[in-house]
């Protein structure tokens, strides 16, 4: 049972007030219509699945209901760190910049990422 | 191969059972083979196995980290159906049924299948009008499934709870009578047995580390053991098939979810049958040994952990309860999960790569064991040609950028 620290209520909760949402820092195209397939494709279905660190995003169900980023160990489940909507992560995997944090100006980039 | 049969049963007794043959060789890699599967667990073994079979091709290696059928293999719940909505769905699982009916005799080993029939419940009216449609689109495509109302459902299963009391009432199911549930540890042994008698190289304790390409052409792997080479490879590793990827250098729109079951104590014979509910969310049959093997939903987060999360068990078994109050103090025996790649779509993906000569056959998420035999059957046949087999063409890789989906999700009856 994870007890997850939610950044808005800056409290440590039981992870049944949480919901994960998948993959964080996913960059939706900002002109969807300029997309190739593939493009759009990679943005809605392909995902990093890491089997190390990974950035997600939860939303605190029944809590405050706000989303938020966690950092957590996909093997041993270690919860890294949490963090507010539009803040980047202080653990990385090695190399110090890991794919799934691109949040570039370049969309097309983030779409890739 | 030592054949078996009852009469070897009897001749073995004599000897106290002490000279039976191992059930397979353990042999060193070779430096070159015509093909390498990766992952030796029952859909990577039934590759080999149908490899050399049916297309000859017996210069093969099955690579596997651990031990043979030690991953999902021996982690799922053993229920095989083919009650899939879309065509291609049913093709593919349909395709397997009928491979599972021939295959304790085709492999020489008792898989112990047993067509005990699987309940998929409808709670509410949008569940009847799912299952009405999916019956009407199984019949058409050959699959036997019938309609059943709760009068009916209560003639099969006199312990479920039909009643009108209940918190989320039996309307009604669909029912396959050709369903029912195999012995999980045997399908993989049965067909490491097969494939090595006809000359596979089952090689255990083998971890592929990475790919050997040269120009887009994959030409081998690396492993702890060595380099091992190959102009054709097959990568059937289910939850670790994002990182084998990710060795070859290319994503697969897969995520790896611990998906867990539990056993409880053994019981006397109780439930004859299998049971699903999609919409209380958890299933449930009896094995031969007599404990109740049940199961329910993935954890929601991305994990390789091979255990699942204790709010999943209680969930599970609130379901279960629900379902079957005479259940509610049966105590649990065991828990264990495993890791499911799952797909987009909630279908496999049986495909080429962008790197020539190397396939995956992946993203079976929470359901591969039904398939071991079709999948088996299928990506051994694109292995050996080239090309995908017109069953396996519809699940390629490309699905997810032309949005050609086969979208199963909620619609098979599944209990994701």
């Amino acid at each position: 049972m994870f007890q997850i620290y939610c950044p808005y209520c800056e409290e440590l909760r039981e992870e049944e007030e949480f919901h994960p949402k998948g993959q964080a820092h996913i960059v939706r195209p900002a002109n969807p219509e300029a997309c190739s397939d593939e493009e759009w494709g990679d943005y809605l279905f392909f995902r990093d699945n890491p089997r190390g660190i990974h950035h997600e995003l939860w939303v605190h169900a029944v809590g405050c209901r706000k989303f938020f980023n966690v950092t957590r160990h996909t093997v041993s489940y270690a919860i890294l760190e949490t963090y507010k909507i539009g803040e980047q992560p202080s653990v990385t995997a090695e190399p110090a910049v890991s794919e799934s944090t691109t949040s570039t100006d370049d969309v097309r980039q983030g779409v890739r990422a | 191969m030592q054949r078996y049969s009852g009469f070897g049963l009897v001749k073995h007794a004599l000897s106290h059972h002490e000279h039976w043959e191992r059930q397979w060789r353990n042999p060193t890699p070779k430096k070159q083979y015509d093909v390498i599967i990766v992952g030796g667990g029952g859909h990577g073994l039934a590759t080999a196995y149908y490899l050399a079979k049916e297309h000859g091709i017996t210069n093969v290696a099955v690579v596997e980290k651990g031990w043979l059928g030690g991953g999902n293999t021996a982690r799922n719940t053993t229920i095989v159906r083919s009650n899939y909505l879309w065509d291609e769905a049913a093709a593919l699982y349909e395709h397997s049924m009928k491979l599972w009916e021939g295959l304790s005799q085709d492999i020489n080993y008792n898989v112990m299948f047993s067509q005990r029939g699987v309940l998929n419940l409808g709670h509410t009216l949008q569940d009847m009008r799912d299952i009405q449609r999916r019956v009407n689109a199984n019949r058409l495509n050959g699959i036997d499934s019938e309609v059943l109302d709760a009068d009916g459902v209560q003639k099969i299963v006199p312990i479920l709870d039909c009643s009108k009391r209940a918190r989320y009432p039996v309307m009604g199911a669909s029912w396959q009578p050709r369903a029912g549930v195999a012995r999980h540890d045997a399908v993989a042994w049965g067909y490491a047995r097969a494939a090595d008698a006809l000359g596979v190289d089952l090689l255990q304790n083998t971890e592929v580390t990475g790919f050997k390409i040269r120009d887009g052409q994959v030409y081998g792997v690396h492993t702890n053991r060595g380099d091992i080479e190959a102009k054709t490879i097959g990568c059937v590793t289910a939850g670790n098939s994002g990182v084998l990827a990710k060795m070859a250098g290319f994503r697969l729109p897969l995520e790896s979810h611990p998906l867990q079951a539990l056993v409880s104590e053994p019981l006397k014979p109780i439930l004859d049958t299998v049971v699903m509910s999609n919409h209380v969310h958890g299933y449930i049959s009896q094995s031969d040994k007599g404990d109740l093997v049940i199961g329910a939903g993935i954890d929601g987060y991305n994990g390789y952990g091979q255990r699942g999360s204790f709010p999943t068990v209680e969930h599970t078994l609130q379901a279960i309860v629900e379902m079957f109050p005479i259940f509610s103090r049966v105590r649990m025996n065991r828990q264990w999960g495993g890791i499911v790649d799952t797909c987009p779509d909630a279908c496999p993906i049986l495909s080429k790569t962008p790197v020539k000569g190397l396939f995956f056959n992946c993203g079976w998420g929470t359901g591969g064991f039904k398939a071991t035999p079709g999948s088996g059957h299928v990506f051994a046949a694109s292995l050996a040609k080239g090309e995908m087999h017109p069953i396996a063409a519809p699940f390629s890789i490309d699905r997810f950028h032309s949005g050609a989906l086969v979208d199963e999700h909620g619609a098979a009856g599944v209990a994701h």
